[in-house]
Protein backbone atom coordinates (compact mmCIF):
# COMPACT_ATOMS: atom_id res chain seq x y z
CA UNK A 1 0.00 0.00 0.00
CA UNK A 2 1.78 3.10 -1.18
CA UNK A 3 -1.04 5.51 -0.43
CA UNK A 4 -2.05 6.20 3.13
CA UNK A 5 -5.03 8.27 2.03
CA UNK A 6 -6.90 8.51 -1.24
CA UNK A 7 -9.97 10.64 -1.70
CA UNK A 8 -11.81 10.56 -4.97
CA UNK A 9 -14.36 13.12 -6.07
CA UNK A 10 -15.74 14.02 -2.66
CA UNK A 11 -18.90 16.09 -2.67
CA UNK A 12 -20.62 17.36 0.43
CA UNK A 13 -23.33 19.93 0.96
CA UNK A 14 -24.65 21.08 4.30
CA UNK A 15 -28.29 21.88 4.97
CA UNK A 16 -28.93 25.40 3.85
CA UNK A 17 -27.27 24.82 0.53
CA UNK A 18 -23.64 25.35 1.51
CA UNK A 19 -21.49 23.36 -0.87
CA UNK A 20 -18.54 22.49 1.35
CA UNK A 21 -16.84 20.07 -1.06
CA UNK A 22 -17.24 20.13 -4.80
CA UNK A 23 -15.35 17.19 -6.22
CA UNK A 24 -12.25 17.15 -4.06
CA UNK A 25 -9.65 14.48 -4.75
CA UNK A 26 -6.26 13.99 -3.15
CA UNK A 27 -3.80 11.34 -2.12
CA UNK A 28 -1.30 11.16 0.70
CA UNK A 29 1.62 8.77 0.33
CA UNK A 30 2.76 6.56 3.16
CA UNK A 31 5.26 8.38 5.35
CA UNK A 32 4.85 11.86 3.93
CA UNK A 33 3.51 15.13 5.28
CA UNK A 34 0.83 16.35 2.94
CA UNK A 35 -0.36 19.93 3.30
CA UNK A 36 -3.90 21.03 2.54
CA UNK A 37 -3.73 24.76 2.20
CA UNK A 38 -6.65 27.10 1.83
CA UNK A 39 -8.54 30.04 3.32
CA UNK A 40 -11.35 29.77 5.87
CA UNK A 41 -14.36 28.04 4.43
CA UNK A 42 -12.40 26.32 1.66
CA UNK A 43 -13.45 22.86 2.82
CA UNK A 44 -10.34 21.69 4.71
CA UNK A 45 -12.13 20.64 7.88
CA UNK A 46 -14.93 19.00 5.94
CA UNK A 47 -12.32 16.93 4.13
CA UNK A 48 -10.73 15.92 7.42
CA UNK A 49 -14.13 15.04 8.92
CA UNK A 50 -14.93 12.76 6.02
CA UNK A 51 -11.52 11.08 6.02
CA UNK A 52 -11.73 10.50 9.77
CA UNK A 53 -15.22 8.91 9.51
CA UNK A 54 -16.95 11.71 11.39
CA UNK A 55 -18.96 12.94 8.43
CA UNK A 56 -20.20 11.14 5.32
CA UNK A 57 -19.79 12.57 1.84
CA UNK A 58 -22.84 12.97 -0.39
CA UNK A 59 -20.86 11.19 -3.07
CA UNK A 60 -17.30 10.13 -3.74
CA UNK A 61 -15.06 7.57 -2.09
CA UNK A 62 -12.13 7.60 0.24
CA UNK A 63 -9.69 4.98 1.44
CA UNK A 64 -7.64 5.55 4.58
CA UNK A 65 -4.95 3.15 5.80
CA UNK A 66 -6.25 0.59 3.33
CA UNK A 67 -9.88 0.72 4.45
CA UNK A 68 -12.89 2.31 2.82
CA UNK A 69 -14.18 5.08 5.10
CA UNK A 70 -17.79 4.42 4.18
CA UNK A 71 -17.82 0.64 4.25
CA UNK A 72 -15.46 0.02 7.16
CA UNK A 73 -15.32 3.15 9.27
CA UNK A 74 -14.54 1.10 12.39
CA UNK A 75 -11.39 -0.28 10.78
CA UNK A 76 -10.30 3.18 9.72
CA UNK A 77 -10.79 4.50 13.24
CA UNK A 78 -8.30 2.03 14.65
CA UNK A 79 -5.56 3.19 12.34
CA UNK A 80 -5.83 6.95 12.55
CA UNK A 81 -4.99 9.74 14.95
CA UNK A 82 -7.07 12.90 14.74
CA UNK A 83 -6.42 16.42 15.96
CA UNK A 84 -9.49 18.53 15.25
CA UNK A 85 -9.36 22.19 14.45
CA UNK A 86 -10.58 23.09 17.91
CA UNK A 87 -9.07 21.57 21.00
CA UNK A 88 -11.19 18.65 22.25
CA UNK A 89 -10.00 17.72 25.73
CA UNK A 90 -11.94 16.77 28.83
CA UNK A 91 -11.38 20.01 30.70
CA UNK A 92 -12.14 18.60 34.13
CA UNK A 93 -9.75 15.68 33.76
CA UNK A 94 -5.99 15.82 34.21
CA UNK A 95 -3.63 15.52 31.27
CA UNK A 96 -2.71 12.02 32.37
CA UNK A 97 -6.39 10.97 32.66
CA UNK A 98 -7.14 12.34 29.20
CA UNK A 99 -4.29 10.30 27.73
CA UNK A 100 -5.09 7.16 29.72
CA UNK A 101 -8.73 7.05 28.65
CA UNK A 102 -7.82 7.63 25.02
CA UNK A 103 -5.30 4.79 25.22
CA UNK A 104 -7.85 2.43 26.77
CA UNK A 105 -10.32 3.11 24.01
CA UNK A 106 -7.68 1.96 21.56
CA UNK A 107 -7.01 -1.18 23.54
CA UNK A 108 -3.70 -0.18 25.13
CA UNK A 109 -3.54 -1.65 28.64
CA UNK A 110 -1.65 -1.91 31.88
CA UNK A 111 2.04 -1.10 32.01
CA UNK A 112 2.24 -0.55 28.26
CA UNK A 113 -0.37 2.16 28.66
CA UNK A 114 1.34 3.76 31.65
CA UNK A 115 4.65 3.77 29.83
CA UNK A 116 3.16 5.25 26.65
CA UNK A 117 1.36 7.98 28.58
CA UNK A 118 4.54 8.93 30.44
CA UNK A 119 6.49 8.93 27.20
CA UNK A 120 4.05 11.27 25.47
CA UNK A 121 3.85 13.62 28.43
CA UNK A 122 7.65 13.87 28.37
CA UNK A 123 7.86 14.29 24.68
CA UNK A 124 5.36 17.15 24.62
CA UNK A 125 6.89 18.75 27.67
CA UNK A 126 3.75 18.27 29.77
CA UNK A 127 5.09 16.14 32.60
CA UNK A 128 5.10 19.02 35.07
CA UNK A 129 1.39 19.69 34.60
CA UNK A 130 0.38 16.08 33.95
CA UNK A 131 -1.73 15.61 37.07
CA UNK A 132 -3.39 18.99 37.00
CA UNK A 133 -6.83 19.50 35.52
CA UNK A 134 -6.52 20.54 31.87
CA UNK A 135 -8.88 23.48 32.24
CA UNK A 136 -6.14 25.60 33.79
CA UNK A 137 -3.52 24.86 31.14
CA UNK A 138 -2.32 27.39 28.58
CA UNK A 139 -3.62 27.19 25.03
CA UNK A 140 -0.28 25.93 23.76
CA UNK A 141 -0.16 23.15 26.34
CA UNK A 142 -3.70 22.10 25.53
CA UNK A 143 -2.87 21.96 21.84
CA UNK A 144 0.18 19.79 22.54
CA UNK A 145 -2.01 17.47 24.59
CA UNK A 146 -4.45 17.26 21.67
CA UNK A 147 -1.60 15.98 19.51
CA UNK A 148 -0.35 13.62 22.21
CA UNK A 149 -3.87 12.16 22.49
CA UNK A 150 -3.93 11.46 18.78
CA UNK A 151 -0.64 9.56 19.04
CA UNK A 152 -1.33 7.34 22.02
CA UNK A 153 -2.00 4.21 19.91
CA UNK A 154 0.80 4.87 17.37
CA UNK A 155 -1.48 5.51 14.40
CA UNK A 156 -0.22 4.98 10.87
CA UNK A 157 -2.04 8.04 9.56
CA UNK A 158 -2.31 11.30 11.46
CA UNK A 159 -4.74 14.12 10.67
CA UNK A 160 -3.85 17.56 11.94
CA UNK A 161 -6.50 20.20 11.28
CA UNK A 162 -4.86 23.59 11.68
CA UNK A 163 -2.66 22.45 14.57
CA UNK A 164 -0.97 25.81 15.06
CA UNK A 165 -3.86 28.24 14.63
CA UNK A 166 -4.12 30.40 17.70
CA UNK A 167 -0.65 29.53 19.02
CA UNK A 168 1.93 32.21 19.77
CA UNK A 169 5.12 32.21 17.64
CA UNK A 170 6.99 30.10 20.18
CA UNK A 171 4.18 27.60 20.34
CA UNK A 172 4.09 27.37 16.58
CA UNK A 173 7.82 26.81 16.35
CA UNK A 174 7.63 24.02 18.93
CA UNK A 175 4.70 22.41 17.11
CA UNK A 176 6.54 22.61 13.79
CA UNK A 177 9.56 20.91 15.29
CA UNK A 178 7.38 18.16 16.69
CA UNK A 179 5.52 17.56 13.42
CA UNK A 180 8.80 17.43 11.56
CA UNK A 181 10.08 14.87 14.04
CA UNK A 182 6.96 12.70 13.76
CA UNK A 183 7.29 12.53 10.02
CA UNK A 184 11.00 11.80 10.12
CA UNK A 185 11.23 9.33 13.02
CA UNK A 186 7.94 7.49 12.93
CA UNK A 187 7.35 7.34 9.18
CA UNK A 188 3.78 8.31 9.79
CA UNK A 189 1.65 9.71 7.01
CA UNK A 190 0.41 13.11 8.06
CA UNK A 191 -2.35 15.14 6.49
CA UNK A 192 -1.96 18.68 7.75
CA UNK A 193 -4.37 21.47 7.00
CA UNK A 194 -3.34 25.05 7.41
CA UNK A 195 -4.09 28.52 6.26
CA UNK A 196 -0.52 29.59 6.84
CA UNK A 197 1.52 29.54 3.68
CA UNK A 198 4.80 29.46 5.52
CA UNK A 199 3.64 26.45 7.49
CA UNK A 200 2.74 24.46 4.40
CA UNK A 201 5.97 25.56 2.73
CA UNK A 202 8.04 24.48 5.66
CA UNK A 203 6.40 21.19 6.66
CA UNK A 204 4.74 19.64 3.65
CA UNK A 205 6.53 17.37 1.21
CA UNK A 206 3.60 17.84 -1.13
CA UNK A 207 0.65 20.11 -0.89
CA UNK A 208 -2.66 20.92 -2.46
CA UNK A 209 -4.34 24.26 -2.57
CA UNK A 210 -8.03 23.99 -1.86
CA UNK A 211 -10.52 26.69 -2.68
CA UNK A 212 -14.28 26.52 -2.91
CA UNK A 213 -14.33 22.82 -2.05
CA UNK A 214 -11.95 21.63 -4.74
CA UNK A 215 -8.23 21.33 -5.32
CA UNK A 216 -6.99 24.12 -7.52
CA UNK A 217 -3.30 23.17 -7.56
CA UNK A 218 -1.07 20.48 -6.16
CA UNK A 219 2.55 19.43 -6.15
CA UNK A 220 5.70 19.95 -4.08
CA UNK A 221 6.15 23.48 -2.77
CA UNK A 222 9.26 23.87 -4.93
CA UNK A 223 7.48 22.59 -8.00
CA UNK A 224 4.52 24.87 -7.47
CA UNK A 225 6.81 27.83 -7.12
CA UNK A 226 8.86 26.87 -10.15
CA UNK A 227 5.72 26.81 -12.22
CA UNK A 228 5.66 30.51 -11.70
CA UNK A 229 8.83 31.27 -13.62
CA UNK A 230 10.66 34.44 -12.76
CA UNK A 231 9.86 37.08 -10.20
CA UNK A 232 6.66 38.29 -8.68
CA UNK A 233 6.09 42.00 -9.21
CA UNK A 234 3.59 43.66 -6.88
CA UNK A 235 2.43 47.20 -7.48
CA UNK A 236 0.34 48.96 -4.88
CA UNK A 237 -1.78 51.60 -6.60
CA UNK A 238 -2.85 54.83 -4.94
CA UNK A 239 -6.50 54.10 -5.60
CA UNK A 240 -8.52 51.29 -7.17
CA UNK A 241 -8.07 51.87 -10.89
CA UNK A 242 -10.49 51.52 -13.74
CA UNK A 243 -9.85 47.84 -14.36
CA UNK A 244 -9.92 47.59 -18.16
CA UNK A 245 -7.66 50.63 -18.51
CA UNK A 246 -5.13 49.33 -16.00
CA UNK A 247 -5.05 45.92 -17.64
CA UNK A 248 -4.65 47.42 -21.08
CA UNK A 249 -1.79 49.62 -19.98
CA UNK A 250 0.07 46.83 -18.21
CA UNK A 251 -0.44 44.38 -21.06
CA UNK A 252 1.67 46.63 -23.27
CA UNK A 253 4.66 46.58 -20.90
CA UNK A 254 7.24 44.16 -22.31
CA UNK A 255 8.29 41.30 -20.04
CA UNK A 256 5.17 41.28 -17.77
CA UNK A 257 2.65 38.45 -17.86
CA UNK A 258 -0.07 36.81 -15.77
CA UNK A 259 -1.40 40.11 -14.59
CA UNK A 260 -3.84 39.95 -11.68
CA UNK A 261 -5.69 42.87 -10.21
CA UNK A 262 -7.18 42.69 -6.76
CA UNK A 263 -8.46 46.03 -5.48
CA UNK A 264 -5.47 48.34 -5.33
CA UNK A 265 -2.99 45.50 -5.69
CA UNK A 266 -1.68 44.69 -9.09
CA UNK A 267 0.50 41.60 -9.46
CA UNK A 268 2.33 40.15 -12.39
CA UNK A 269 5.22 37.84 -13.26
CA UNK A 270 8.40 38.85 -14.99
CA UNK A 271 11.48 36.90 -16.04
CA UNK A 272 13.50 39.83 -14.81
CA UNK A 273 11.44 41.82 -12.37
CA UNK A 274 13.91 44.62 -11.80
CA UNK A 275 14.07 45.34 -15.52
CA UNK A 276 10.32 45.40 -15.99
CA UNK A 277 9.52 47.77 -13.14
CA UNK A 278 10.63 51.10 -14.69
CA UNK A 279 8.59 50.48 -17.85
CA UNK A 280 5.54 49.47 -15.81
CA UNK A 281 5.79 52.59 -13.63
CA UNK A 282 6.15 54.86 -16.65
CA UNK A 283 3.20 53.29 -18.44
CA UNK A 284 0.92 53.54 -15.40
CA UNK A 285 1.95 57.13 -14.61
CA UNK A 286 1.24 58.24 -18.19
CA UNK A 287 -2.21 56.67 -17.96
CA UNK A 288 -2.84 58.66 -14.79
CA UNK A 289 -2.65 55.69 -12.45
CA UNK A 290 -0.55 56.56 -9.42
CA UNK A 291 1.67 53.93 -7.84
CA UNK A 292 2.26 53.98 -4.09
CA UNK A 293 4.71 51.11 -3.71
CA UNK A 294 6.53 48.47 -5.69
CA UNK A 295 7.99 45.15 -4.59
CA UNK A 296 9.82 42.53 -6.57
CA UNK A 297 10.16 39.13 -4.99
CA UNK A 298 10.96 35.51 -5.63
CA UNK A 299 7.71 33.59 -6.02
CA UNK A 300 6.17 32.42 -2.78
CA UNK A 301 3.30 30.11 -2.05
CA UNK A 302 1.27 33.25 -1.72
CA UNK A 303 1.86 33.84 -5.41
CA UNK A 304 0.98 30.24 -6.16
CA UNK A 305 -2.26 30.75 -4.35
CA UNK A 306 -2.99 33.98 -6.17
CA UNK A 307 -2.34 32.39 -9.50
CA UNK A 308 -4.59 29.39 -8.90
CA UNK A 309 -7.35 30.75 -6.75
CA UNK A 310 -7.47 34.02 -8.65
CA UNK A 311 -7.26 36.20 -5.58
CA UNK A 312 -4.95 37.13 -2.75
CA UNK A 313 -4.54 34.74 0.04
CA UNK A 314 -6.47 36.37 2.87
CA UNK A 315 -5.73 34.35 5.99
CA UNK B 1 -31.58 0.60 32.07
CA UNK B 2 -30.98 1.61 28.49
CA UNK B 3 -32.39 -0.07 25.49
CA UNK B 4 -29.62 -1.59 23.50
CA UNK B 5 -28.65 0.65 20.65
CA UNK B 6 -27.53 -1.20 17.59
CA UNK B 7 -25.98 1.67 15.72
CA UNK B 8 -22.49 0.24 15.95
CA UNK B 9 -20.76 -0.45 12.75
CA UNK B 10 -18.34 -2.13 15.14
CA UNK B 11 -20.94 -4.41 16.65
CA UNK B 12 -20.42 -7.96 15.55
CA UNK B 13 -16.68 -7.75 15.65
CA UNK B 14 -14.21 -7.45 18.50
CA UNK B 15 -12.96 -3.99 19.34
CA UNK B 16 -9.57 -2.49 18.84
CA UNK B 17 -6.56 -4.43 19.93
CA UNK B 18 -8.56 -7.22 21.54
CA UNK B 19 -9.18 -9.84 18.96
CA UNK B 20 -11.43 -12.47 20.42
CA UNK B 21 -12.92 -10.46 23.25
CA UNK B 22 -16.68 -10.89 22.98
CA UNK B 23 -18.51 -7.85 21.75
CA UNK B 24 -20.79 -7.62 24.77
CA UNK B 25 -17.89 -7.53 27.18
CA UNK B 26 -16.22 -4.83 25.16
CA UNK B 27 -19.46 -2.87 25.00
CA UNK B 28 -19.76 -3.17 28.77
CA UNK B 29 -16.16 -2.00 29.22
CA UNK B 30 -16.66 0.96 26.89
CA UNK B 31 -19.89 1.91 28.64
CA UNK B 32 -18.10 1.72 31.97
CA UNK B 33 -15.23 3.95 30.79
CA UNK B 34 -17.57 6.48 29.22
CA UNK B 35 -19.70 6.58 32.38
CA UNK B 36 -16.66 6.82 34.64
CA UNK B 37 -15.38 9.67 32.57
CA UNK B 38 -18.59 11.63 33.14
CA UNK B 39 -18.84 10.75 36.83
CA UNK B 40 -15.26 11.93 37.39
CA UNK B 41 -16.29 15.32 36.10
CA UNK B 42 -19.09 15.34 38.66
CA UNK B 43 -16.73 14.31 41.46
CA UNK B 44 -14.41 17.19 40.60
CA UNK B 45 -17.22 19.64 41.38
CA UNK B 46 -17.95 19.02 45.06
CA UNK B 47 -20.02 22.20 45.34
CA UNK B 48 -22.35 20.85 42.70
CA UNK B 49 -22.64 17.51 44.47
CA UNK B 50 -23.50 19.27 47.72
CA UNK B 51 -26.19 21.33 45.99
CA UNK B 52 -27.56 18.15 44.41
CA UNK B 53 -28.06 16.76 47.90
CA UNK B 54 -29.11 19.90 49.72
CA UNK B 55 -31.85 20.86 47.29
CA UNK B 56 -34.09 17.87 47.99
CA UNK B 57 -33.45 18.34 51.71
CA UNK B 58 -34.76 21.89 51.43
CA UNK B 59 -37.82 20.73 49.54
CA UNK B 60 -38.50 18.05 52.11
CA UNK B 61 -38.22 20.60 54.90
CA UNK B 62 -40.19 23.38 53.16
CA UNK B 63 -43.06 21.35 51.80
CA UNK B 64 -43.11 19.19 54.90
CA UNK B 65 -43.72 22.19 57.12
CA UNK B 66 -45.74 24.38 54.79
CA UNK B 67 -48.35 21.76 53.90
CA UNK B 68 -48.16 19.70 57.09
CA UNK B 69 -51.78 20.20 57.95
CA UNK B 70 -53.27 19.28 54.55
CA UNK B 71 -53.54 15.71 55.80
CA UNK B 72 -56.30 16.99 58.03
CA UNK B 73 -58.42 17.78 54.98
CA UNK B 74 -61.31 15.35 54.72
CA UNK B 75 -60.60 12.74 52.09
CA UNK B 76 -56.80 13.24 51.95
CA UNK B 77 -56.33 9.68 52.98
CA UNK B 78 -52.88 9.77 54.58
CA UNK B 79 -52.00 9.93 58.24
CA UNK B 80 -48.66 11.71 58.25
CA UNK B 81 -47.64 14.31 55.69
CA UNK B 82 -43.92 13.55 55.96
CA UNK B 83 -44.60 9.92 55.03
CA UNK B 84 -46.72 11.23 52.18
CA UNK B 85 -44.17 13.60 50.61
CA UNK B 86 -41.04 11.43 50.69
CA UNK B 87 -42.04 9.86 47.36
CA UNK B 88 -43.15 13.31 46.15
CA UNK B 89 -39.77 14.85 46.83
CA UNK B 90 -37.97 11.81 45.37
CA UNK B 91 -39.94 12.05 42.15
CA UNK B 92 -39.62 15.82 41.86
CA UNK B 93 -35.88 15.51 42.38
CA UNK B 94 -35.60 12.81 39.73
CA UNK B 95 -37.37 15.04 37.23
CA UNK B 96 -35.55 18.23 38.08
CA UNK B 97 -32.04 16.81 37.99
CA UNK B 98 -32.47 14.66 34.89
CA UNK B 99 -33.95 17.58 32.99
CA UNK B 100 -30.49 19.12 32.84
CA UNK B 101 -28.83 16.15 31.14
CA UNK B 102 -28.95 17.94 27.80
CA UNK B 103 -26.62 20.62 29.16
CA UNK B 104 -23.87 18.07 29.64
CA UNK B 105 -24.35 16.68 26.17
CA UNK B 106 -24.41 20.16 24.68
CA UNK B 107 -21.14 20.89 26.41
CA UNK B 108 -19.60 17.73 24.92
CA UNK B 109 -20.74 18.84 21.49
CA UNK B 110 -19.43 22.35 21.93
CA UNK B 111 -16.12 21.26 23.39
CA UNK B 112 -15.57 18.86 20.53
CA UNK B 113 -15.09 15.93 22.91
CA UNK B 114 -18.07 14.10 21.42
CA UNK B 115 -16.60 14.42 17.93
CA UNK B 116 -13.21 13.27 19.18
CA UNK B 117 -14.78 10.13 20.65
CA UNK B 118 -16.63 9.53 17.41
CA UNK B 119 -13.35 9.27 15.50
CA UNK B 120 -12.11 6.56 17.89
CA UNK B 121 -13.21 2.91 17.96
CA UNK B 122 -15.37 3.50 21.02
CA UNK B 123 -18.80 1.89 20.62
CA UNK B 124 -21.35 4.49 19.63
CA UNK B 125 -23.92 2.84 21.86
CA UNK B 126 -21.49 3.04 24.79
CA UNK B 127 -21.56 6.81 24.45
CA UNK B 128 -25.35 6.80 24.56
CA UNK B 129 -25.53 4.25 27.38
CA UNK B 130 -23.13 6.34 29.42
CA UNK B 131 -25.46 9.32 29.22
CA UNK B 132 -28.25 7.23 30.74
CA UNK B 133 -26.03 5.47 33.27
CA UNK B 134 -24.45 8.67 34.55
CA UNK B 135 -27.86 10.18 35.20
CA UNK B 136 -29.15 6.98 36.79
CA UNK B 137 -26.22 6.79 39.19
CA UNK B 138 -26.47 10.37 40.34
CA UNK B 139 -30.26 10.08 40.63
CA UNK B 140 -29.86 6.93 42.74
CA UNK B 141 -27.52 8.75 45.11
CA UNK B 142 -30.03 11.58 45.49
CA UNK B 143 -32.92 9.19 46.04
CA UNK B 144 -31.07 7.22 48.71
CA UNK B 145 -30.15 10.47 50.45
CA UNK B 146 -33.79 11.58 50.54
CA UNK B 147 -34.92 8.23 51.91
CA UNK B 148 -32.31 8.42 54.62
CA UNK B 149 -33.17 12.01 55.44
CA UNK B 150 -36.86 11.11 55.64
CA UNK B 151 -36.03 8.32 58.01
CA UNK B 152 -34.00 10.67 60.21
CA UNK B 153 -36.87 13.16 60.22
CA UNK B 154 -39.19 10.43 61.45
CA UNK B 155 -40.92 9.19 58.30
CA UNK B 156 -42.41 5.70 58.35
CA UNK B 157 -41.96 3.32 55.42
CA UNK B 158 -44.66 0.73 56.02
CA UNK B 159 -43.89 -0.95 52.69
CA UNK B 160 -40.39 -1.72 53.92
CA UNK B 161 -37.41 -2.32 51.69
CA UNK B 162 -39.56 -3.60 48.82
CA UNK B 163 -41.52 -0.34 48.78
CA UNK B 164 -38.33 1.70 48.76
CA UNK B 165 -36.90 -0.38 45.94
CA UNK B 166 -40.00 0.30 43.86
CA UNK B 167 -39.68 4.00 44.62
CA UNK B 168 -36.06 3.92 43.48
CA UNK B 169 -36.84 2.00 40.29
CA UNK B 170 -39.74 4.29 39.45
CA UNK B 171 -37.54 7.34 40.03
CA UNK B 172 -34.80 5.93 37.77
CA UNK B 173 -37.26 5.13 34.98
CA UNK B 174 -38.84 8.54 35.27
CA UNK B 175 -35.39 10.14 35.33
CA UNK B 176 -34.49 8.31 32.14
CA UNK B 177 -37.61 9.66 30.43
CA UNK B 178 -36.52 13.19 31.24
CA UNK B 179 -32.78 12.84 30.66
CA UNK B 180 -33.39 11.30 27.24
CA UNK B 181 -35.88 14.07 26.46
CA UNK B 182 -33.38 16.67 27.56
CA UNK B 183 -30.61 15.09 25.48
CA UNK B 184 -32.89 15.06 22.47
CA UNK B 185 -33.73 18.72 22.89
CA UNK B 186 -30.06 19.57 23.45
CA UNK B 187 -28.97 17.83 20.24
CA UNK B 188 -31.82 19.31 18.24
CA UNK B 189 -31.63 22.93 19.24
CA UNK B 190 -28.01 23.19 20.46
CA UNK B 191 -28.96 26.04 22.68
CA UNK B 192 -28.76 26.31 26.44
CA UNK B 193 -31.55 28.86 26.63
CA UNK B 194 -34.03 26.42 25.16
CA UNK B 195 -33.18 23.75 27.71
CA UNK B 196 -33.47 26.26 30.53
CA UNK B 197 -36.78 27.51 29.12
CA UNK B 198 -38.29 24.06 28.71
CA UNK B 199 -37.23 23.01 32.19
CA UNK B 200 -38.57 26.12 33.85
CA UNK B 201 -41.80 25.69 32.00
CA UNK B 202 -42.26 22.01 32.80
CA UNK B 203 -41.01 21.32 36.32
CA UNK B 204 -43.73 22.88 38.45
CA UNK B 205 -46.75 21.92 36.33
CA UNK B 206 -45.48 18.35 36.04
CA UNK B 207 -44.94 18.18 39.78
CA UNK B 208 -48.22 19.74 40.82
CA UNK B 209 -50.25 17.88 38.24
CA UNK B 210 -49.41 14.75 40.18
CA UNK B 211 -50.01 13.43 43.63
CA UNK B 212 -46.52 14.56 44.73
CA UNK B 213 -47.76 16.99 47.38
CA UNK B 214 -51.53 16.80 47.16
CA UNK B 215 -53.83 13.79 47.14
CA UNK B 216 -55.32 13.22 43.72
CA UNK B 217 -58.78 12.85 45.22
CA UNK B 218 -58.68 16.51 46.26
CA UNK B 219 -57.75 17.81 42.80
CA UNK B 220 -60.33 19.35 40.45
CA UNK B 221 -61.46 16.69 38.02
CA UNK B 222 -59.79 18.28 34.95
CA UNK B 223 -56.49 18.21 36.83
CA UNK B 224 -56.99 14.59 37.70
CA UNK B 225 -57.51 13.83 34.02
CA UNK B 226 -54.17 15.45 33.16
CA UNK B 227 -52.45 13.77 36.08
CA UNK B 228 -53.48 10.38 34.71
CA UNK B 229 -51.44 11.06 31.60
CA UNK B 230 -48.48 12.48 33.52
CA UNK B 231 -45.49 10.10 33.81
CA UNK B 232 -44.58 11.84 37.06
CA UNK B 233 -47.88 10.61 38.44
CA UNK B 234 -47.29 7.10 37.15
CA UNK B 235 -44.10 6.97 39.19
CA UNK B 236 -45.97 8.20 42.26
CA UNK B 237 -48.83 5.73 41.80
CA UNK B 238 -46.36 2.87 41.58
CA UNK B 239 -44.36 4.05 44.58
CA UNK B 240 -47.39 4.78 46.75
CA UNK B 241 -48.94 1.41 45.90
CA UNK B 242 -45.74 -0.35 46.94
CA UNK B 243 -44.98 1.73 50.01
CA UNK B 244 -48.06 0.76 51.99
CA UNK B 245 -48.31 -2.05 54.49
CA UNK B 246 -50.48 -3.91 52.00
CA UNK B 247 -48.92 -3.30 48.57
CA UNK B 248 -51.01 -3.47 45.40
CA UNK B 249 -48.53 -5.18 43.08
CA UNK B 250 -50.89 -4.99 40.12
CA UNK B 251 -50.78 -1.18 40.15
CA UNK B 252 -47.00 -1.29 40.67
CA UNK B 253 -46.52 -3.56 37.65
CA UNK B 254 -48.80 -1.59 35.33
CA UNK B 255 -47.42 1.82 36.26
CA UNK B 256 -43.80 0.69 36.11
CA UNK B 257 -44.56 -0.93 32.76
CA UNK B 258 -45.83 2.35 31.36
CA UNK B 259 -42.81 4.17 32.73
CA UNK B 260 -40.49 1.61 31.18
CA UNK B 261 -42.25 2.06 27.85
CA UNK B 262 -42.00 5.82 28.05
CA UNK B 263 -38.31 5.56 28.96
CA UNK B 264 -37.64 3.17 26.08
CA UNK B 265 -39.48 5.44 23.66
CA UNK B 266 -37.49 8.49 24.81
CA UNK B 267 -34.16 6.68 24.63
CA UNK B 268 -35.09 5.51 21.15
CA UNK B 269 -35.93 9.08 20.17
CA UNK B 270 -32.65 10.39 21.55
CA UNK B 271 -30.76 7.70 19.65
CA UNK B 272 -32.44 8.72 16.42
CA UNK B 273 -31.57 12.32 17.14
CA UNK B 274 -28.00 11.29 17.83
CA UNK B 275 -27.82 9.80 14.36
CA UNK B 276 -29.24 12.97 12.90
CA UNK B 277 -26.59 14.86 14.84
CA UNK B 278 -23.87 12.70 13.28
CA UNK B 279 -25.20 13.67 9.87
CA UNK B 280 -24.99 17.36 10.67
CA UNK B 281 -21.34 17.35 11.75
N1 LIG C 1 -21.55 21.43 10.30
C1 LIG C 1 -21.73 22.34 9.32
N2 LIG C 1 -22.97 22.77 9.03
C2 LIG C 1 -23.18 23.67 8.04
N3 LIG C 1 -22.20 24.19 7.27
C3 LIG C 1 -20.93 23.81 7.51
C4 LIG C 1 -20.63 22.87 8.54
N4 LIG C 1 -19.29 22.67 8.53
C5 LIG C 1 -18.79 23.44 7.56
N5 LIG C 1 -19.77 24.14 6.94
C6 LIG C 1 -19.57 25.06 5.79
O1 LIG C 1 -18.86 24.38 4.78
C7 LIG C 1 -17.87 25.20 4.21
C8 LIG C 1 -16.50 24.57 4.38
O2 LIG C 1 -16.18 24.59 5.76
P1 LIG C 1 -14.86 23.96 6.35
O3 LIG C 1 -14.64 22.63 5.77
O4 LIG C 1 -14.97 24.05 7.83
O5 LIG C 1 -13.74 24.95 5.82
P2 LIG C 1 -12.25 25.20 6.33
O6 LIG C 1 -11.91 24.15 7.33
O7 LIG C 1 -11.42 25.14 5.11
O8 LIG C 1 -12.24 26.56 6.94
C9 LIG C 1 -18.00 26.56 4.88
O9 LIG C 1 -18.79 27.38 4.06
C10 LIG C 1 -18.71 26.24 6.17
O10 LIG C 1 -19.49 27.34 6.58
MG1 LIG D 1 -11.35 24.34 9.20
Amino acid sequence: MSHAVTADQLHKSYPGGVKALDGLSLDVRAGEVFGLLGPNGAGKSTTVKILTTLARPDSGTAVVAGHDVLRHPERVRREIGVVAQRSALDPMASGRDNLTLQGRIFGVRGTALRRRVGELLDRFDLTGAADRVVRGWSGGMQRRLDVALALVHRPGVLFLDEPTTGLDPEGRAAMWAEIGRLAADESMAILLTTHYLDEADRLAARLAIVDGGRIVAHGTPAHLKEELRGDAVHLELRQPPDEPTARQVIALVPGLREVALDGRRLSARADDGAAAVPAALAALESAGIGVAAVTVARPSLDDVYLRHAGRRFAA
Amino acid sequence: MSTSVRSDPAAGRPAAGNPGVPVLRTLAAHTWWMTGRRLKVLAKQPAFVVIMLVQPAIWLFLFGNLFRRVVELPGFGAGDYLDYIVPGVVVMTAVSSNMWAGMGLLEEIERGTLNRLLTTPVFRSAIMNALVAEQAISTAVQVLAIMLLGLLAGADYPGGVAGLVVLLVAALLLGTVFSALSNTIGMLVRQRETIIGVNTLLLLPLTFLSSAFMAESLMPSWMRAIADANPVNWALDAARAAMTADPDWGVVAVRCGWLALAAAAMVFLSTRTFRAYQKSV
